[in-house]
Formats: structure tokens, C-alpha cells, sequence
């Protein structure tokens, strides 16, 4: 149980003479985040476990994918991931000229990711296989299209923190932002093995 | 069992009767055996939770008088917070209730699953091999309800009769929005749904006339989409249906794709003929020519879609819709469709007339409307 | 106003001339007393000279108990917009019989109660419940503020740029007409093109993105920040259950944001989630709607019990009973509500097995429900009762939530709702809970934590009158409610043509008319109690002789709220120090380290506020603008690191010697 006897006898110390400092929040504030980001994932991976096969009479899966270019765009995005871990570690030796290339290396990777997936979804909607065509698709371009969001919004973020660190250096408070953005990073990375088995791999395959 | 529901349920009604005399409960008194079933799973449900509410309030009154700050005379007890027996008993008794009520609600969901074809069309009385049941099959559209009697070949709009102690076997779907079948005295509701069938079963057990209406919200109409429900005896039937087949016209798609439009205080309408698959093409959304319906379309992805080159498909698969949010607004189409027919409705005047101006349906050749019966539906006003 | 359409609809978008509603009467009048009321409240303030107060200690500040209490005055000028539209609805279906169409025709009848639902859930009960936990959470676990400060107060003004945009709809156009879970086909673009769903994707995405921060910061708050010696099991109830509320909101308000983007993929960009054609499946949106929708029903529960446990124990004098089984039956109730959702929708047809499943699982929340009952009935037990207002709530609340609760289970019986789903019996149930629950909830924490908040109690007569008029008009206005479910009537109905129901709708709008006085009590005891002030005053900090740290400082807190973080040995942690003979600490004042005010939270709300407006409107440009503004600005303030300062060992022994002064009068 819970409860302590009250004795009333006993007067221990009722307060802090010095400045009480809780540890801080914010990786647990960021991880909340992430698990609330990773629900909304949640949400449009079931969407499109339920609709996914809606074809509307069009086209499938296997009609649409090139699996190949869907590697490149995988590799681009797990290289990143790895250069990313290259700048954490630069950070905590305290390198700020190598925390910045490897940042920038990870931006690089990350365009050439967004841009591989526009140049697909150009490329379907050219073929008239739009997020209107059937229920599949607009589960197929939300499903993708939000993660890829979140990557541009993660681009956008890592330059901002790159021009913090450049101005302010590893600071307490440019590390800790730094330590945001990688799980950040990560948390992407782990969604797109999810969107590539579950979306292409089985969408080809199964 | 259904002994004691019979009387656990005449005490119920007895304790509550002089507060409700005057009131017409349809969901306590309703006439078919389903809802009568239901009707009884109330009362049990309520007679279980009242073993543990009653003593909750009656506690709560009596602690928070007797414990009142100006009487001295009650114990006080600052530290008194935990006691294991006591918790022990009021986990244990919501518990123990919700162990019967959840076993009766596994047993009664099984029973009364609305899918499930009667076993019996009243207590004590077994569906046998003979009794053919009644097939209807429900549209709701804006804001009226259509029903086919396949095995009759016949339909009608706004009004449903079936003889009584004879099993029907509901099939339901809706066109645009979602709705709710309801007849309370019949049977529970379900669901009615574009592009999918729901299923009910039910009898009515008592002769006469009931409503029914939508019981989920569909737009502006949805105040005023309601029907009558007519318990018949066998000869009533015969001649109800006799009656729509010699005042009917025919539901083709010409027609059905005029009733389909949104318009509200429909008066009832009979068909004396209806196209074969009219409802499987309701359902499949397909009752315009030229669209291709949904079982085709499942059956195509099924076999895993029609590839790059399927265009045409997405034309013929875009149902169109009319924007039922615009009826009623300011600078919308208007919201009182058939105002003439609502007067006529009050004094009874002949139905015909009063179709005439009816607009979105004027020019439909379907209509009409059987005088003999008319005047016996609208007997009660 | 341009000659060239294409031009002004470059411009303005949809948005012309004929969406104010000039030619409505109720809406012109309405607006001509909003927008009289505005003007006089801004005069007021210019006359006062309060804008620079306004700005600088409400508007910026990123003060717990500041933003609390801005929470709490959002939801109570909130309960006065959906009251408005409740007596609105109870006055139509009073006389709409007999061929009377009533004065509300479908097309207004339709957003009235749809607005009613949207504002009393997101925009009334969420901010109640929010504001609460915001003033009290971190008083109650000894913290200085929350996790995140700034969060904090973008969270509150995003909430009210949502409570905005709902409301002005009122004026501009139109609000939906589709229930307030505008299920599709329904809400869909085929069915509803207007902007009235559009009106209620913005107003909910833009508060759920505060009321989801929100939740986060308070689960930072209570896991992180709590005092010294105060354990998990030595939290205050309150704390517990604002804990998993928030635990339920970060694990439920992102279903529905996704939901809504989905729906607004559908609308605005032609996608087929809930289509009726092209394979889109409607009922997909009533199951994702509803899994966040449950949840939702304890979110704003949970707190309320919590505040009734605080209430009970203090006003009983005495220890709550059983407050480890109060814990756990929080914590069961949290995890259960994930897996009832599908009782809402018995009548799809989903199979007897599933249904049968989500029955009992619904049933089996009654347990710990329960279980929490008899807490407080035993906890009263050997009690000795002082029935202040807040604890006259309480009551009130146990009898009424108690058979709230039986009507609940009678609803989870798949078969008996087949006849009571939709129908007024359901409108019955839920407000039941809802006002005998939550209502009475938030109402019973205004009367408790009043005086920790403004320094002086609340006018005791007016608080009874508000508290038995809302209580007797509750049953008349419900109970009828509960006799016409049973007669077969159904909800969202505007025209009757049965005449034997007109009684029981008169009865009920009689009921509606008794909750207005009862409303107007509560605003005449407000306004009574600021001018008694003097009289009511309190200088102890602890008026009602309170048993949690937030009665350990003075009343109002100061802006640290302790001088020294306590520590804590109990979870009756403030009683537990008076029982011990705790001597206040009268010197040794250390510096306090403090979080600045910013003004970056209202500014980006402003953005999202006017980026909704044109989004609604089909205004792409100013859209495009507007977001772009905000990510530059939430980028720009990311650049600011001086975002703390320490307040002066100085200033916190000025202001603790003046306290010690008052206590001095007190003996």
C-alpha cells in the first residue's frame, strides 16, 4: 500500500532549501510526440490495409511499382539515416565543421529521396493513376505522400539546426534540438521500412 | 426463463404505469415478436442494474444526511481509508452483475442477431418447414423509402404491409446517405447503407398500423421520412397486394431514376410492376445505363484490377450525387417539395390531385395511387 | 465587386457577398449583440487602459495558472454559445407539431445541432477539463510550470483560433449540417459541397493540434516534474486521473486528425477514402471516428471524477477511501476505452459475435466505474460532511451519474439497442453523463479551486441557487428525453406529427428553461462574488481546509508558486504537513528560475486562425501565405535561446514577508 502511518511525532524536512532542478523533459515530451506522429501512421497504414485492394477497376499494384527505382529511393533514405548517426557521433566528440558535413550529407541524401518519390508520383499521375483514380491509390499517395511530408519538413528543420550550430556551436541546447531531429530521422526511417514491405514489396509480390 | 421475464416485465410496466398512463411506449408494447424479445431484454437488463443502483443512491442519500457536518452524534473517523473486505465486495459486486448481464447479452446477441432467420414467430410457436416467409427488399432514398416484394413482383413507395405470424426477411440498402431502418413495434433497426446489403428478420404478430422511419440522420428530408407499416391478416393481405397491383404502374429505371431525386413528403405510391433487378442494381450503384456495378467491379479487382489502361472504368464507376446540403438553403433548391400533398394528406382528399403538383414527380408514370386503400391508410387522421 | 469572376475568385474564393446571412433575422440580431457586446469590451478595456496588461500578463504569458484560467473562461463563453443553441433546439421541437413547422426550418434546425455537439465537446468540456488540469497539476505536484511553457500557451490559442473559426460561421456562410461526427456519405463533397463541413474540419484540426500538444506537456509535467518523495502512488487522484487523460488524448486525438485529413483529402481534392463510389468505404470513417470517439467520452470523464474525489475528501474531513483501487480503476478505465468503440454502432451489422464482444467489453467498464462509486460513498462514511457548494455538486453528481451509468449498460446490450440506438433515450444517456458527470464536474472545480485562483471564495447563496436549478432543470429537461426514446422517437428529428409527444417536449423545454436560470445563477454569482470580494475573501491559502500541495501557498499563487519545492511524504501531502506541525520557512529565499513570456504562441495562432479561414474558403493565396508565415515564424523563434530568466532572491522574499504579514492577522 501506498499510504505511510502519520506519526506525528516524527517532523521530517518539508521543503528544498536549494533550487530543485527535475531532469529534463524534453526526449520524453519528443518520444510522446513521436508515438502521437507514429498513430497517425498507424491510422493510414490500416487505411490502406482496408482499401489497399480497392482497385476501382484499375490499376494494381504490380501494374504501377518499379520496384527498382523504389530501392534506390530505400537506399537513399537508410544511407541517410547512417549519416545522420556519423553526425550525432562528431557532435558528442564535439566537431562542429564535421557535425555540419555530415548534416548536410544527410540533407543531400534526403532531397534525392523527396525527389525520386515526386518523379514516381509525376509519373503515375501521368499515367492517370492519381490519387482520385480509386480508393488504392489515394490510400497509396496519402500513406507516402504524408511520410515524405514529414521528410521535407525534417529537410527543412536540419538546415534550420545547421545554421543554429553554425552560429552557436554545439551548444547544450543545439545538441539537445540535434538529439531531437535524429530520432526524428530515425522514426522516418523505420516508417519507410514499413511503407516499403508492406506497400511495395507485398503490393508486387503478394 | 421467459416465464419469469413475463412477470418480472408486468411488474416493471405495473410500477411504472401510473407515471406514463396516457403515453403511447411502443419499444415497451411493440406487436412483433423480435421487439418483444428486445422489449423483455430491457426490463431484465434494468431489473439486474437496479439490484446494485438502488442501494448505491439510497447510500448516497442516507451517508450524505447522516454524516452531515451538524450531527455530532455520527462517528467520525479521519484515518478510516481502506478496508480489504469492503473493497473485496465492491469490485465483487459490479462484477458478479455484469458476469449475468454479459452472459445474457452473449446469449441474447446470438439470438437476435437480425441476420439470423426466425426460429419462431412467437413464443411457443416454431417456424416450420411450410411457413414461406415474406421477402422485402428496402431502399432508402431522399428522403422516401422504396420496397420491392420480389416474390410479388410488386412495389411500393412510403408504405410497407406484411400479414401477421409470417417471417420476413428484410434485405437493405440506401442510394446516397446513410439511414436506419426502424419500425419500432417490428423489430430493432439496422442500418441502411449505400452499396451494401443489411439484412433483418422479423414478424409481426398483431394486425394493424404502425410506423416506421429513418432512425440516422440523413439531411434536410429526414424529419419527414417516415412510413406507414401495415400488420394485415392473410384475406387483408391478399387484397393490399391486389390493390397495388390493379392502381400500380411500372418501376422501370426511366422511373426509378425520377424517384431517385431528392424530394420529401412523398405520398405513398404503388407499383403494380417492378424491373426484375432493379434492387441489385440499387445496391450495386449501377441502376443508371452505363455504369458499371460494384459486384463487377469487386469481381475485376479480385482478379487483381484492370491495369494501366482502364480509364473508361472510372467514368462508368463515378456515381453522381446530388448535393441534398444545398435543399433548404438560402439560394438552394427549395425545401418544400410537395407541400399540396402534405394538406391532402390531413383531410384525406384523393391522392391524385395532389401528386399532380409534386414537383420533381409530376411527370412520372408511375404514379397513382389506390383510392380504396388510401382512405383506410388515412383512416386514423 | 469585380467585374471579371475569375478575378474575384482568385481573390476571395468562394466567399462572396451572399454568405453573410443578412437576410436572417435570429442571425443579424445575434451578430448586432455580439458585435455590440465586442465593442463595449473593447471600450471597456481602452478605458481601463488594460490592453497593455491584457497583452503583456495574459495574452504572452506562459504561466500555468494564467493559461488555466484563460481555458476555463473559453469554455464557459463557449457553454453560453451551446446553451443558446440547446434552448434553440428544445423550443423547436416544443411547438413543431400539427403541421407547425416550428421557426427553425431543416436547413438551420440542422446546423444548430450540430454546432450544439462540436462546441459542447471540443469547445466547452475539453477546455473545462484542460484548463483544470493546467491550473491544478502542477500546483498539486509542487512544480514551478509545465514541461514546456511556451507549448503550453500556443496550445490554448490554437484551441481558441478553432473555437473561432467554429463560431464564425455563425456569420460567414454556413456550419455543417451533418450531426456533430459528420459521418459520410453525408459530410462528403458529393452531398455536402458547402463550406459548413469545411467550417468543422478546420475548427476541430486547429484545436486538436493544441489539445494534443497540450497532452503531451501535461504526461512531461506529471512523469517529470513532480516534487520530491511524491511517487506514482503518492500523486494527488486529480493528478492520476489528468495523467490518463492525457495519456489518452496523445493516444487518441491523432486518430482523429488523421481521420479528418482523410475526410479532407475526400473533399478537397477528390481522393476516395469515404466515398460511396470508386471503392471508398464510409463505414471505415464511422470506425476510425469512433476509436478516437470513446476515448474521448473518458478524457472528459476521468478529470471529473478526479475532481470529485479531491472534493469528496476534503469536504468529508476525511481520507479518501480506497485509493490504490482509485488508481487502478483509473488506469483499467484508460486501457478498456480502446476497445468499446463499436458500440456506437451495433446497428451496422456486424456480426452477433463482434457485437456481442464490444457489448460485454462495455459492460465490464462499469465494474471499475462502480468501484470508484463506492469510494466516494465510503469515503463520505464516517465522514464529517460540510456541504459547500462544491461538495452539494458532488452529490448531486452520484445519484445522477449512477443512473446515467445504468442506462449506459442498457445501451451496451447489442439487442436492446437495436431499439434504443439513435433514438431520444441515447440523447438521454448521454447527457446524463455528460452534464451529471461532466457538467457537474467542472462546476464543482470552478466553486473548489475559485479562491486558490482569484484569492476569494465564491458567493455561497448563488452557487446553491445555480446548483439546484441546474440540478432539478437537468431532470426535467432529460427525463422526458428518456419516455420519448421509449415512444419510439428519434434524434435530429425538427417536425413531429405525433401530438401525444408535444407534452413531454413542453416538460423538456420547461427543464431547458430552469438550466438557463441555472446558468444565469452562475454568472450572477461571478459577478456577486467579484464584488464581494472583500467580504469573501481568503488569506490562508487553504479555505477549505485542504488535504493537496496547491493549498499550501497563498491564494492566488505567486507566479513561482512555492518559494521552496516541498516535499512529500503522502499523497494527502499538504494535510499530512499540517498534521505534522509543517512551520513555514520565513527566510533563506533563494533566486527561482523562471520561463519568459512570448507572444509567438498567439501570433502563430492568429496565422493558423486566418489559414484555416482562407482554406475554408477556397482562398488559396492567402493559404499559401499564411502557412508560409507561420513555419517562418515557428523557425524564427526557434532562433531565440534567452528564454528564462531568474527571479530575484529579493523579489521572492518581498513577496513571501507580505504573505507572512497576512497569516500574521489571521491567528
Amino acid at each position: 500500500m501506498s499510504v505511510t502511518k502519520i506519526d506525528t511525532a516524527e517532523k521530517p524536512q518539508f521543503y528544498l532549501t536549494e533550487e530543485h532542478h527535475p531532469e529534463g523533459s524534453t526526449n520524453l515530451g519528443f518520444w510522446l510526440y513521436i508515438m502521437s506522429d507514429c498513430l497517425i501512421f498507424a491510422i493510414l497504414f490500416a487505411t490502406y490495409a482496408v482499401v489497399g485492394r480497392n482497385y476501382a477497376a484499375g490499376p494494381s499494384p504490380a501494374d504501377l511499382f518499379e520496384l527498382p527505382l523504389v530501392a534506390v529511393n530505400t537506399a537513399m533514405l537508410l544511407f541517410s539515416s547512417i549519416t545522420y548517426g556519423f553526425a550525432m557521433l562528431q557532435m558528442e566528440r564535439g566537431g562542429k565543421a564535421e557535425t555540419l558535413f555530415w548534416l548536410a550529407v544527410t540533407a543531400v541524401f534526403g532531397a534525392i529521396f523527396i525527389g525520386l518519390e515526386l518523379y514516381e508520383f509525376v509519373n503515375l499521375i501521368h499515367e492517370g493513376a492519381g490519387p482520385q483514380r480509386s480508393a488504392f491509390l489515394s490510400a497509396f499517395f496519402t500513406l507516402v505522400g504524408t511520410h515524405g511530408l514529414h521528410v521535407t519538413f525534417g529537410i527543412v528543420w536540419l538546415l534550420t539546426l545547421m545554421t543554429q550550430v553554425a552560429k552557436h556551436g554545439l551548444v547544450p541546447a543545439n545538441k539537445r534540438r540535434l538529439m531531437c531531429l535524429s530520432m526524428f530521422w530515425h522514426f522516418l526511417d523505420v516508417v519507410w521500412i514499413g511503407v516499403f514491405s508492406f506497400v511495395y514489396l507485398m503490393g508486387v509480390v503478394g | 426463463m421467459s416465464k419469469m421475464l413475463k412477470r418480472l416485465c408486468q411488474l416493471s410496466l405495473a410500477a411504472t404505469i401510473p407515471f406514463l398512463s396516457g403515453c403511447d411506449m411502443v419499444v415497451m408494447s411493440p406487436s412483433g415478436d423480435i421487439a418483444i424479445q428486445q422489449r423483455d431484454l430491457i426490463i431484465v437488463s434494468t431489473i439486474l442494474m437496479l439490484l446494485i443502483i438502488v442501494p448505491v443512491i439510497f447510500l448516497t442519500l442516507y451517508f450524505a444526511w447522516h454524516y452531515r457536518g451538524s450531527n455530532t452524534s455520527a462517528k467520525y473517523d479521519p484515518n478510516w481509508h481502506h478496508s480489504t473486505r469492503l473493497e473485496v465486495v465492491i469490485w465483487a459486486a459490479p462484477l458478479a452483475i455484469i458476469i449475468a448481464l454479459g452472459a445474457i447479452t452473449w446469449i441474447s446477441t446470438h439470438q437476435l442477431d437480425p441476420y439470423r432467420p426466425l426460429d419462431r414467430i412467437a413464443e411457443g410457436r416454431p417456424v416450420t418447414a411450410e411457413t414461406k416467409p415474406l421477402r422485402v427488399q428496402v431502399v432508402a432514398l431522399d428522403w422516401k423509402w422504396l420496397f420491392f416484394y420480389p416474390d410479388l413482383g410488386i412495389a411500393t413507395v412510403n408504405e410497407l404491409a406484411a400479414p401477421v405470424d409470417t417471417p420476413i426477411n428484410f434485405e437493405i440498402t440506401a442510394t446516397s446517405v446513410m439511414n436506419s431502418f426502424y419500425v419500432p413495434a417490428l423489430a430493432g433497426q439496422i442500418y441502411a447503407m449505400p452499396g451494401m446489403n443489411t439484412k433483418l428478420h422479423a414478424v409481426i404478430n398483431h394486425a394493424g398500423e404502425y410506423e416506421g422511419f429513418s432512425a440516422n440522420f440523413s439531411g434536410p428530408g429526414f424529419s419527414h421520412m417516415r412510413f406507414k407499416f401495415h400488420g394485415l391478416d392473410k384475406a387483408g393481405f391478399d387484397q393490399w397486394v391486389a390493390t397495388v397491383k390493379q392502381n400500380g404502374t411500372a418501376l422501370n429505371t426511366d422511373a426509378y431514376l425520377k424517384l431517385e431525386k431528392p424530394t420529401q413528403k412523398v405520398p405513398v405510391t404503388y407499383y403494380a410492376s417492378a424491373d426484375q433487378d432493379l434492387y441489385h442494381r440499387i445496391l450495386n450503384m449501377c441502376a443508371e445505363p452505363g455504369k458499371m456495378c460494384m459486384d463487377e467491379m469487386m469481381h475485376i479487382d479480385m482478379t487483381g484490377g484492370a491495369g494501366k489502361e482502364s480509364h473508361e472504368n472510372m467514368e462508368r464507376l463515378k456515381y453522381k450525387a446530388a448535393p441534398i446540403d444545398e435543399y433548404g438553403a438560402p439560394h438552394g433548391p427549395s425545401l418544400n417539395d410537395a407541400p399540396a400533398a402534405e394538406s391532402s394528406m390531413n383531410t384525406g382528399a384523393p391522392q391524385k390531385e395532389a401528386m399532380a403538383t409534386t414537383s420533381g414527380m409530376a411527370d412520372m408514370p408511375g404514379m397513382s395511387h389506390g383510392d380504396a386503400h388510401g382512405a383506410a391508410a388515412h383512416s386514423k387522421n | 465587386m469585380f467585374s471579371d469572376p475569375d478575378i474575384q475568385k482568385m481573390i476571395f474564393g468562394r466567399l462572396t457577398l451572399d454568405a453573410i446571412p443578412y437576410h436572417e433575422p435570429i442571425l443579424v440580431a445575434t451578430f448586432a449583440a455580439v458585435a455590440v457586446g465586442g465593442l463595449a469590451v473593447v471600450a471597456l478595456i481602452t478605458y481601463l487602459k488594460f490592453w497593455g496588461p491584457l497583452w503583456h500578463n495574459w495574452v504572452t504569458s506562459i504561466d500555468h495558472k494564467k493559461i488555466g484560467i484563460m481555458y476555463i473562461i473559453l469554455a464557459i463563453v463557449m457553454l453560453l454559445r451551446g446553451f443558446a443553441d440547446a434552448i434553440m433546439m428544445r423550443l423547436q421541437q416544443a411547438i413543431a407539431f400539427n403541421g407547425n413547422e416550428g421557426y427553425l426550418p431543416p436547413f438551420h434546425y440542422d446546423q444548430v445541432f450540430t454546432a450544439h455537439g462540436v462546441i459542447m465537446i471540443f469547445f466547452v468540456a475539453m477546455p473545462f477539463v484542460t484548463g483544470f488540469m493546467n491550473f491544478v497539476v502542477p500546483l498539486q505536484i509542487g512544480a514551478r510550470d509545465v514541461s514546456f511553457p511556451f507549448l503550453n500557451n500556443f496550445s490554448f490559442w490554437m484551441t481558441t483560433a478553432g473555437a473561432i473559426i467554429v463560431m464564425l460561421s455563425l456569420f460567414v456562410g454556413e456550419f455543417a449540417r451533418t450531426g456533430w461526427l459528420a459521418y459520410p456519405p453525408l459530410s462528403g463533397a458529393a452531398y455536402s459541397p458547402g463550406v459548413g463541413v469545411d467550417y468543422y474540419i478546420w475548427g476541430l484540426q486547429i484545436a486538436g493540434v493544441g489539445t494534443t500538444l497540450s497532452g503531451i506537456n501535461l504526461i512531461a509535467t506529471i512523469v517529470k516534474m513532480r516534487a520530491p518523495g511524491m511517487t506514482f502512488m503518492k500523486m494527488p487522484i486529480f493528478t492520476w486521473t489528468a495523467l490518463c487523460t492525457n495519456i489518452l488524448i496523445v493516444a487518441s486525438f491523432p486518430i482523429l486528425t488523421a481521420t479528418l485529413v482523410l475526410m479532407t483529402l475526400d473533399r478537397y481534392i477528390g481522393t476516395n477514402f469515404f466515398t460511396n463510389d470508386l471503392g471508398g468505404n464510409p463505414m471505415m470513417y464511422v470506425n476510425l471516428i469512433w476509436i478516437w470517439g470513446h476515448p474521448e467520452v473518458y478524457i472528459l470523464i476521468l478529470p471529473a471524477f478526479g475532481i470529485f474525489s479531491e472534493i469528496v475528501a476534503t469536504f468529508s474531513s476525511k481520507r479518501l477511501f480506497g485509493y490504490a483501487s482509485m488508481v487502478y480503476a483509473t488506469c483499467v478505465i484508460m486501457v478498456l476505452s480502446y476497445v468499446v468503440w463499436l458500440h456506437h454502432f451495433f446497428t451496422m451489422g456486424s456480426g452477433a459475435s463482434v457485437n456481442a464482444f464490444f457489448g460485454i467489453t462495455t459492460m465490464i467498464i462499469s465494474i471499475p466505474t462502480g468501484a470508484k462509486l463506492f469510494n466516494w460513498l465510503f469515503t463520505i462514511y464516517r465522514g464529517r460532511v460540510r456541504y459547500d457548494v462544491p461538495m452539494l455538486w458532488t452529490i448531486g453528481f452520484m445519484v445522477t451519474f449512477t443512473i446515467g451509468g445504468m442506462t449506459g449498460v442498457m445501451l451496451a446490450v447489442p439487442p436492446a439497442d437495436f431499439v434504443l440506438h439513435n433514438s431520444l433515450f441515447l440523447i438521454a444517456h448521454f447527457h446524463n453523463v455528460i452534464i451529471g458527470g461532466v457538467l457537474f464536474g467542472m462546476l464543482a472545480g470552478v466553486n473548489y479551486w475559485f479562491p486558490k485562483a482569484f484569492g476569494f471564495k465564491l458567493d455561497e447563496f448563488w452557487g446553491k441557487m445555480s446548483f439546484w436549478f441546474w440540478l432539478i432543470g437537468f431532470y426535467f429537461a432529460f427525463m422526458p428525453l428518456y419516455v420519448l426514446g421509449l415512444m419510439g422517437v428519434t434524434r435530429r428529428v425538427s417536425q413531429f406529427e405525433d401530438p401525444s409527444l408535444q407534452i413531454w417536449f413542453v416538460i423538456a423545454a420547461f427543464g431547458a428553461v430552469l438550466i438557463a436560470i441555472g446558468i444565469a445563477c452562475f454568472l450572477i454569482q461571478l459577478v456577486v462574488s467579484f464584488r464581494r470580494r472583500e467580504e469573501l475573501k481568503d488569506e490562508t491559502g487553504d479555505p477549505w481546509n485542504g488535504r493537496t500541495l496547491e493549498w499550501s501557498t497563498s491564494s492566488p499563487p505567486p507566479q513561482y508558486n512555492f518559494a521552496f519545492t516541498p516535499i512529500v511524504y503522502d499523497h494527502d501531502g499538504w494535510y499530512d504537513m499540517k498534521e505534522r506541525g509543517y512551520v513555514r520557512p520565513l527566510e533563506g529565499y533563494i533566486p527561482i528560475h523562471m520561463p519568459k513570456n512570448t507572444g509567438m504562441g498567439a501570433i502563430l495562432a492568429f496565422f493558423a486562425l486566418i489559414c484555416g479561414f482562407a482554406l475554408i474558403w477556397y482562398i488559396w493565396w492567402l493559404a499559401a501565405v499564411t502557412f508560409v508565415i507561420m513555419i517562418g515564424l515557428g523557425i524564427w523563434h526557434t532562433f531565440n535561446y534567452d528564454r528564462d530568466f531568474h527571479i530575484p532572491a529579493e523579489e521572492v522574499t518581498a513577496v513571501e514577508n507580505e504573505r507572512t504579514e497576512l497569516l500574521a492577522k489571521q491567528v
